[in-house]
């Protein structure tokens, strides 16, 4: 989704070092240094996305997030940012601790389990929900720990972890999550962008 | 039985093609001593541009050369990584002007244990001094000024090679803009001490080869330097890769002989890479380089260690590991990858999956030569860029 990368890009200011965790084939990457002159780097598992970055002169370390984010030295970036990955990990708490370490701020984005199409799907259907940002069939998705804007919300209050600003977008519409706008914000985003730290 | 004398007149002409700089300003080894005006064989391949951003230095291991690509004037076989380097390959001799300098301590020129020691007249043997990684690695850098480069736009090489090029950037941080170290460490592990010390031992063990005195009587210890040989060559293979090429197939048989010939084809290619090797290698240049190695390790030369050791690093890396390499392990290709990053320097790492063990760098694997194509293309159009501002 572009415009996740839109707001991710807006969120971050010039001239900073950001960690892309699960960067992909370096689009966002490539998008933070070209347009607000940041410093970044990535981390990514699969092979053929690290051979893009490469290719596009992209700084990236080939590794598995879930096990090797303790490379990294505390506090050794201003951002770090997981894009629609923290619900596929086994252990998502111990990630996010990780990357609160690593980051004077993070960015996470995930796939909205809140929003109305996949509450109805479950619903009135009875089934797992596919939809466009949740592909998968229940047998074979990645994802093994889906939350909603609303569990995300609730398990930075429970931790102590500080929200500083999240974003709900629906295609290419965006607005700000607030307690305030919460429950009806829930239903109607497709994807959550939280800034914490 | 030729003279003394004749026996070096062949050694130089038949390395009389070789280019060589003498280097006549004082280098002050590691062990103390101090050696000066002597030579360092090297060669080039391609052309340096004009605006002098399009040089690669490639480092070379244990027992490779100057002679990376072509042909090898003196062995008359292929340069050692013609895989990577020439026209049209990763390392792309149209387009980059490619530099390998052979080591100190080797025997294709530069001066090395089987040279004349100035004091004694007399070759040096065992006399030569012990040098080590960073000794390899300064000498190169006379070289560099030598031919007008101030800064490269890439170094790489494999092994040992990667270890020297780990020396070189600690050394000299700014020399180059990026850096590829493939399949090597930062220390010499005890396990690949071990695997030295067994080549060496194999060397010793031979009775020709008298305390490193054997050019004496224009021999070479072959049986010693080939047992040598075969260690090391197992040790660049992988398990999976050794069973997959040989198996328990039979040479040339139907059944096994009941003698100690080769039966098994495993056999003759150890056999045969063994004996190859002493037609073009010097058993004293194999002590030597191999104690260079064991003595490495970066995070003790500096205060603070590894971290330390790349504080100042400007240099962009792509380190590679390759996954079935047992001898220079993926983790401690990573352990490289922690430190530079702890130290803030721009890295990135990627493990190739193959069967091909250590040896991969070598080979034919085209992941990984994809991958050093991408990265040394892309450091190039950076490298411009940066030259232009």
């Amino acid at each position: 989704m572009k415009k996740e990368f839109k707001v991710i890009t807006e969120l971050i200011p010039n001239n900073t070092r950001v960690l892309d965790v699960g960067c992909g084939d370096g689009s966002l990457m490539n998008l933070l240094e070209k347009e607000k002159n940041i410093e970044v780097r990535g981390l990514e598992l699969n092979q053929d996305n690290v051979q893009q970055c490469i290719h596009k002169g992209l700084p990236v370390i080939q590794g598995n997030a879930e096990t090797e984010l303790h490379q990294f030295p505390d506090q050794s970036f201003d951002y770090v940012v997981l894009s629609q990955t923290l619900q596929a990990f086994y252990n998502p708490e111990k990630v996010l601790k990780e990357l609160l370490r690593i980051g004077k701020s993070v960015i996470i984005s995930i796939p909205n389990f809140g929003y109305w199409k996949v509450r109805t799907k479950l619903l009135f259907f009875g089934k797992m929900p596919v939809t466009k940002t949740l592909p998968n069939t229940w047998y074979n998705t990645p994802n093994l720990h889906m939350c909603t804007i609303k569990d995300l919300f609730n398990f930075c209050d429970e931790k102590n972890i500080n929200i500083k600003k999240v974003v709900g977008v629906n295609e290419d519409h965006t607005s700000l999550i607030k307690r305030s706008n919460l429950e009806i914000k829930n239903l109607f985003s497709k994807l959550g962008i939280f800034l914490i730290g | 039985m030729p003279s003394l004398a004749g026996l070096f007149f062949w050694m130089n002409s038949k390395t009389e093609n070789i280019k060589k700089l003498v280097i006549s300003k004082p280098l002050k080894l590691d062990c103390g001593k101090t050696i000066n005006n002597f030579p360092l064989a090297y060669e080039t391949y391609g052309k340096l541009n004009e605006n002098k951003d399009n040089a690669v230095l490639v480092f070379h291991a244990l027992t490779g050369d100057q002679f990376v690509t072509g042909t090898n004037p003196i062995t008359n076989k292929e340069g050692w990584w013609v895989t990577a380097v020439g026209p049209g390959k990763a390392i792309d001799t149209n387009k980059y002007f490619v530099i390998c300098a052979n080591v100190i301590g080797g025997c294709m020129g530069s001066l090395g244990p089987r040279d004349i020691n100035p004091e004694t007249k007399q070759p040096y043997g065992l006399d030569f001094p012990v040098i080590t990684i960073k000794d390899m690695v300064r000498a190169q850098e006379t070289l560099l000024e030598y031919l007008g480069i101030k800064k490269l736009l890439c170094a790489t090489g494999g092994s040992m090679g990667g270890m020297q090029l780990l020396q070189f950037c600690a050394t000299f941080p700014d020399k180059t803009f990026s850096a590829i170290p493939i399949a090597c460490s930062s220390s010499h592990s005890a396990q690949n001490i071990a695997l030295n010390e067994l080549a060496r031992q194999a060397i010793m063990a031979d009775p020709v080869w008298d305390k490193g005195k054997y050019f004496l009587k224009n021999v070479q210890p072959k049986n010693g330097l080939a047992v040598a040989r075969m260690v090391g060559h197992i040790s660049y293979l992988s398990e999976k890769g050794m069973q997959e090429k040989f198996g328990r197939k039979l040479q040339e048989k139907a059944d096994y002989e009941f003698s100690f010939n080769a039966d098994f084809q495993v056999e003759s290619y150890l056999r045969h890479q063994g004996y190859a090797f002493v037609e073009r290698f010097d058993a004293n240049s194999v002590l030597y380089i191999s104690r260079a190695m064991d003595y490495f390790d970066l995070s003790k030369q500096f205060k603070g260690g590894l971290v330390e050791a790349f504080k100042t690093q400007k240099t962009k890396f792509l380190i590679i590991s390759f996954s079935s390499d047992w001898l220079y392990t993926t983790k401690e290709n990573k352990d490289i990858v922690i430190a530079l990053n702890s130290s803030g320097a721009d890295v990135s790492f990627s493990e190739i999956i193959t069967d091909k063990g250590h040896d991969s760098f070598l080979l034919n694997v085209p992941e990984f030569l994809k991958t050093l194509k991408s990265f040394i293309d892309s450091m190039h159009d950076k490298f411009k860029n940066e030259k232009r501002i």
